[in-house]
């Protein structure tokens, strides 16, 4: 046995429980105060409840705002998905293995996107499409063409992130390998290069369609009639009345994501693409 | 297995050459090695032999075949790695298959060659593992196992060794050898270690600066030195500047006069060279024993096990090292800092360039 003062992880033990308690209490007490609040039978919320009902997810399900929401973030999520994958799988394999002038740079603005405070970025790619529709008369912004741009654009950085990251560590030669033993471009690609890819493509689909699902601030300046998305929805019924259907709306919105996570989690370990 | 040629290839990256005019035949079934510094376009040259780098000029063959423009997958060349290369996600068995799997081998005979060349590097009982569960040493004879597997027209291995330690790398390599005399295999080698490749080439390519300096064997290549640089790189030399002067002996540039050496280049020549293992010391002599020699000062002597350095001094300071055999047959040697000397040296050892 090594004396104790030898193990510093030990002694740090009780500690390092006691912080992830904390932690884990911190992030997940909003959570399930929403979940236990869309079941309460109050109309103003108050605690503690008189009883309880699913009464606000019928209520939810018949206001067409929240159903035209749910789907126009459904949909503009697996657009934003789609694009990010075509356009950043791609982009990570020649980041990763090309060796060309400006690399560094191209890498910088294929990521600025996370860096830019989100309402910045949407009021200016607003401001941009303005000047686009007064220019050619295409109206773009506030059509839903206007918000899979944005999405796009909020999902590739995290799509890039991902892939890039699956790529590190992986030996650069395996293509080169493969070729050398009668492998065509494509063959190459199907049998070596997806294989090991594939964790950080599908981790990062799955962000990808999780972070435009939920945004917020980029989307504020771009949405119109028939193009609400969900947290857009929330936030305009919030401004009149605060009942729990949108704990409700709010709880179907946690779990849709948290299955997401799960059922992505079965196929490979999420934490082997970071 | 067929005989490579490459005539005239060149490589450049923008204004850099990294490969420069190479022109050299590998023979069939020959085990030849390329050797140099860092950096001297050894990879880049193995590269342009698989096909993953594209030749700026010349022509490559195997046999009679023009690849010089073909893709890596229409070539069949064997490549390992430095790093190996190995699939992650691929069994040991699965890695070596994949030759044959790209050339259609039905299933059941691409399975026995598989097991066959596993065997042959003495790893088919790991046949099953993954590459990450295997050791540095194994994982090396997976990658030249997969790359012998299909019978590739040739072998290329890009310093296979450099990543083992020492008692392993000599382990591997003789196993490398046996492995290729018993298939006879056309095999170029790769190694920036000169005593790999004297050990273990039939013949040697050595490089720098992108041209090949001398291709001959190991035994030329150390005892018939074509050029300075290969003096220098491989084995240690003692180096004289200096000229030849009219009366046909070479004065260095301290003012010793030696006598010319039989062979070996002798127009312009301006450095006078010759062996540690060739210098005798005779303590006590005077003059310079049979017209190759020169006094000197012992200033200073190293014991290294099998053989003894000496350091000597001649008048004009130029240090002069020798080895001496610790076998007896020279009579223990007695030498002291301070002692005057002769050193001397055999007609046919001096070398000029
Ligand atoms: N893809 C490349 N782009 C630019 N320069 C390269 C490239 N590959 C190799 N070089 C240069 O070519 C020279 C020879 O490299 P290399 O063949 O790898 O040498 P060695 O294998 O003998 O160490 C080096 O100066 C290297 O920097
Ligand atoms: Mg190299």
């Amino acid at each position: 046995m090594r004396p104790a003062f030898l193990s510093p992880q030990r002694s740090f033990k009780p500690a390092m429980t006691a912080g992830c308690a904390a932690a884990f209490a911190m992030v997940l007490a909003p959570l399930v105060a929403i979940i236990w609040v869309s079941f309460f039978d109050n109309k103003i919320i108050s605690f503690p409840p008189k009883g309880y009902t699913l009464a606000w997810y019928a209520a939810a399900w018949d206001m067409p705002r929240f159903r035209d929401g749910f789907v126009t973030s459904l949909e503009l999520g697996a657009v934003a998905t789609l694009v990010s994958l075509l356009v950043g799988v791609p982009a990570s394999l020649v980041l990763a293995r090309g060796r060309f002038r400006g690399r560094e740079v191209v890498q910088s603005l294929l990521m600025a996107p996370l860096i830019v405070p989100g309402i910045v970025a949407g009021a200016a790619f607003y401001m941009l499409l303005i000047e686009f529709e007064v220019l050619t008369g295409i109206q773009i912004a506030t059509t839903f063409t206007g918000l899979a741009i944005a999405h796009s654009l909020i999902a590739l950085p995290w799509t890039i992130r991902l892939v890039t990251a699956s790529l590190l560590g992986v030996d650069s030669q395996l293509a080169e390998a493969a070729l050398t033993m009668g492998a065509r471009p494509l063959t190459v690609f199907r049998r070596v290069t997806w294989p090991v890819i594939r964790p950080g493509v599908v981790a990062g689909a799955l962000f990808s369609f999780v972070i435009s699902f939920v945004d917020l601030e980029k989307s504020l300046f771009l949405v119109g009639p028939g193009t609400t998305t969900l947290p857009i929805v929330i936030v305009n019924y919030l401004e009149w009345s605060v009942d729990p259907t949108i704990a409700a709306v709010a709880t179907v919105q946690i779990l849709l994501i948290a299955a997401g996570l799960v059922v992505t989690n079965r196929y490979f370990r999420l934490t082997r693409a970071f | 297995m067929s005989q490579i040629t490459l005539s005239h290839v060149s490589k450049r990256y923008g204004a850099l050459t990294s490969v420069d005019d190479v022109s050299l035949e590998i023979r069939q079934g020959e085990f030849a090695a390329f050797l140099g510094p860092s950096g001297c376009g050894k990879t880049t040259t193995l590269r342009m032999i698989a096909g993953l780098t594209l030749a700026s000029e010349g022509t490559i063959r195997f046999g009679s075949r023009d690849v010089t423009h073909l893709p890596p997958f229409l070539r069949n060349a064997g490549l390992v790695f430095q790093g190996y290369a190995l699939f992650p996600h691929m069994s040991v068995a699965q890695n070596v298959a994949f030759g044959l799997e790209m050339r259609k081998v039905e299933r059941a005979q691409a399975q026995a060659r598989v097991m066959q060349a596993l065997a042959l590097v003495k790893l088919d009982h790991l046949a099953d593992r993954l590459p990450r569960q295997l050791s540095g040493g194994q994982q090396q004879r997976v990658a030249l196992a997969r790359a012998i597997v299909y019978e590739p027209e040739v072998l290329l291995l890009d310093e296979p060794l450099s990543a083992l330690d020492a008692k392993l790398r000599n382990e591997v390599r003789n196993d490398l050898r046996r492995l290729q005399s018993t298939l006879g295999l056309t095999t170029i080698f790769v190694t920036h270690d000169q005593d790999e490749a004297l050990s273990v080439a039939d013949r040697i390519v050595v490089m720098s600066a992108g041209k090949v300096e001398q291709i001959g064997t190991p035994r030329e290549i150390y005892q018939r030195p074509a050029t300075r640089f290969v003096a220098e790189f491989i084995g240690s030399t003692n180096l004289f500047p200096g000229r030849i002067e009219a009366g046909g002996r070479f004065v260095t540039a301290g003012g010793e006069s030696f006598a010319m050496p039989r062979e070996g280049r002798r127009d312009g020549a301006s450095t006078f060279a010759v062996r540690p293992e060739q210098i005798r010391l005779t303590k006590g002599a005077t003059g310079e024993g049979d017209g190759f020699g020169v006094p000197a000062t012992v200033s200073g002597i190293v014991y290294r096990g099998a053989l003894t350095e000496i350091v000597v001094q001649t008048a004009s300071g130029a240090p002069l090292v020798a080895h001496l055999q610790n076998d007896g047959r020279d009579g223990e040697v007695r030498l002291e800092p301070g002692d005057v000397v002769v050193a001397s040296w055999p007609a046919g050892a001096a070398m000029l360039f």
